[in-house]
């Protein structure tokens, strides 16, 4: 085997993140020679990295289900149910942090699952079930906090807020925790049994069925994985502002659904990439501040956003259609 | 000897419309039974209740003389049942190896697929199923592939998993002459290895060359079944099948 055709290989099997990657390079090439002074100040960087990570916890899960041939939009507003289980048990239970972070976990879970069912046992499409549930549980949040923050400046003081989100050498610790997530995605997607069963679902459901693999389960775990994707991004947000207010997380509701689909993900199952999220929410994130720092009004934000995503789909549609 | 499998009675409907009425039937160790019937008799419904695809409504079924409780899909490959289904039960855009091993994956402690077992396995497969394109490896996507290659990664991988009974829903629909006598090829060795086959086919000829015995499934019921040594040729076989269906109407 020489060396060009292993290159080549490498392309052609993984065309869709590289092109993630290209956009990325392309958006920051830009900005980079827009505005050099604020693309090489440190500052800057350190603001787009304390909201990456936020982006690729749930933009990663959000890939699995996208991959099954779903989607779940409840992801915004568990963001907010986590992280309000988490900052409650911290500021008027007094529970310890670590164990209000492992129950906050455990409260991201619990509604993935709850979706899962919903989907699975009441047969609803998993965008109308969770375009229900997005609504629904920040309904509840409103009426259960009377749509008040609650601050709980005192975690400084706790390890728990040095380890995830402290600083590492001037590093931003969540960055790193990020880092291990999408590791830790990668192999689950690629090179194990649950991401192999969900390209299978996503792919041909009934196929898989008849293959053995328990569709119905899968799913739901699938749904319980975007749950404890959006109690992390949750957690590390509330962590991040020392506090949790009753809107937490809507705003990234339509910024991580783009992500997945800049990072090359296409929309009909089956096919999606791990790597080529992390580069679509690197787009997104710095498109979201850059923007502005390059002196541009924020009122251009969403044009921009806009323009972006329909460009990179553009250039994806390279990859070709679905092969049936 | 215990039948691999047997069904006793088994019923099955769609709404109002019953696909199955009733039906008993068993496979024994070592024999290939032809199951026929026209369009719409239930074949299908038929194979996919056995296989645990579909729940039977009412009725039984026995796996080496026991009874199958919450029978499934994954149950019967379990139970070394493996079926290559009329619509192949293929995923398009996953490789090859994916789909050899999709139920199955050889795994390593927590679940971890062994990436290259699996691919080396692969490899050696469908060299053996005799894919002679260049192009082809066990990373090309199925959706790539011809009728007949996707046929033979269906047939591969219910090879691969070393099936005591080999269940073939009309594999040589949409086949070529040559493709066809490969899949006969294939029933005949697994014949010789002291397998079972269960053969579905609406091509009686077919059906008659490589069967020991036959059923005949007619709108939901099974209406005969025969000995190989009971009828001399497929035009007879065809006979006897249009003297029962007329019988019944």
């Amino acid at each position: 085997m020489n060396k060009e055709f292993t290159i080549n290989s490498f392309i052609s099997e993984n065309s869709r993140p590289l092109s993630s990657l290209f956009y990325f390079v392309l958006i920051m090439t830009i900005f980079f020679t827009a505005s050099p002074e604020v693309f090489f100040s440190t500052k800057f960087h350190q603001a787009v990295l304390t909201v990456y990570p936020i982006i690729i916890f749930l933009v990663i899960p959000l890939v699995f289900v996208v991959t099954m041939g779903e989607i779940d939009l409840s992801f915004a507003s568990n963001f907010a149910f986590a992280s309000w289980i988490f900052a409650l048990l911290i500021k008027t239970f007094s529970v310890d942090p670590f164990l209000a972070f492992l129950l906050g976990i455990l409260a991201g879970a619990f509604i993935g699952v709850l979706m899962g069912c919903l989907v699975v046992y009441g047969r609803i499409s998993s965008l109308v079930a969770s375009l229900g549930a997005l609504f629904l549980i920040r309904g509840f949040l409103f009426v259960v906090s009377d749509s008040k923050s609650i601050t709980i400046i005192e975690i400084r003081k706790h390890w728990i807020y040095d380890l995830l989100v402290g600083k590492f050498f001037g590093f931003p610790m969540q960055f790193i925790w990020a880092g291990i997530f999408v590791i830790i995605a990668y192999f689950l997607y690629h090179r194990h049994v649950f991401g192999a069963h969900i390209h299978h679902i996503g792919d041909n459901p009934e196929s898989a069925a008849q293959m053995g693999i328990n569709v119905d389960r899968t799913r739901i775990f699938c749904f319980m994985f975007c749950g404890i994707g959006a109690a992390l991004a949750g957690m590390f947000s509330t962590l991040v502002n020392f506090t949790w207010w009753p809107t937490q997380g809507f705003g990234y509701l339509l910024l991580a659904l783009a992500s997945v689909f800049v990072g090359g993900t296409p929309t009909w199952g089956g096919v999606g990439t791990i790597f080529g999220a992390v580069f679509g929410s690197g787009v997104i994130a710095y498109m979201e501040t850059g923007i502005v720092a390059m002196g541009w009004s924020g009122l251009w934000r969403q044009f921009f956003n806009g323009l972006i995503i329909i460009l990179a789909l553009l250039g994806h549609r390279f990859h070709g259609n679905r092969i049936r | 000897m215990e039948p691999i499998i047997e069904l006793r009675n088994i019923s099955k409907k769609f709404g109002g419309i019953t696909a199955l009425n009733s039906v008993s039937l068993e496979v024994n160790e070592g024999e290939v039974v032809g199951l026929i019937g026209d369009n719409g008799a239930g074949k299908s419904t038929l194979i996919k209740t056995l296989v645990g695809v579909h729940q039977p409504d009412l009725g039984e079924i026995f796996i080496r003389g026991r009874k199958a409780e919450h029978w499934n899909a994954k149950k019967a490959r379990e139970a070394k049942i493996e079926t290559v289904f009329q619509d192949r039960a293929l995923t398009p855009q996953q490789s090859i190896v994916w789909n050899i091993f999709m139920g199955k994956e050889l795994r390593y402690p927590l679940g971890f697929i062994r990436v290259k077992e699996q691919q080396e396995e692969a490899n050696r497969i469908i060299r053996e199923i005799g894919f002679t394109s260049k192009l082809i490896d066990a990373k090309s996507q199925v959706g790539n592939l011809s009728g007949g290659e996707r046929q033979g990664v269906a047939i591969a991988r219910a090879i691969y998993n070393d099936a005591e009974l080999i269940i073939l829903d009309e594999p040589t629909t949409a086949l070529s002459l040559i493709e066809t006598q490969k899949v006969f090829d294939f029933v005949n060795n697994i014949k010789a290895k002291g397998r079972s086959v269960l053969f579905i086919g609406h091509n009686i000829f077919h059906v008659f060359d490589i069967s020991d015995r036959f059923v005949i499934l007619d709108r939901g019921k099974i209406v005969h079944q025969l000995e190989k040594s009971d009828v001399d040729s497929p035009e007879s076989l065809i006979k006897i099948m249009k003297e029962t269906v007329e019988k019944g109407e």
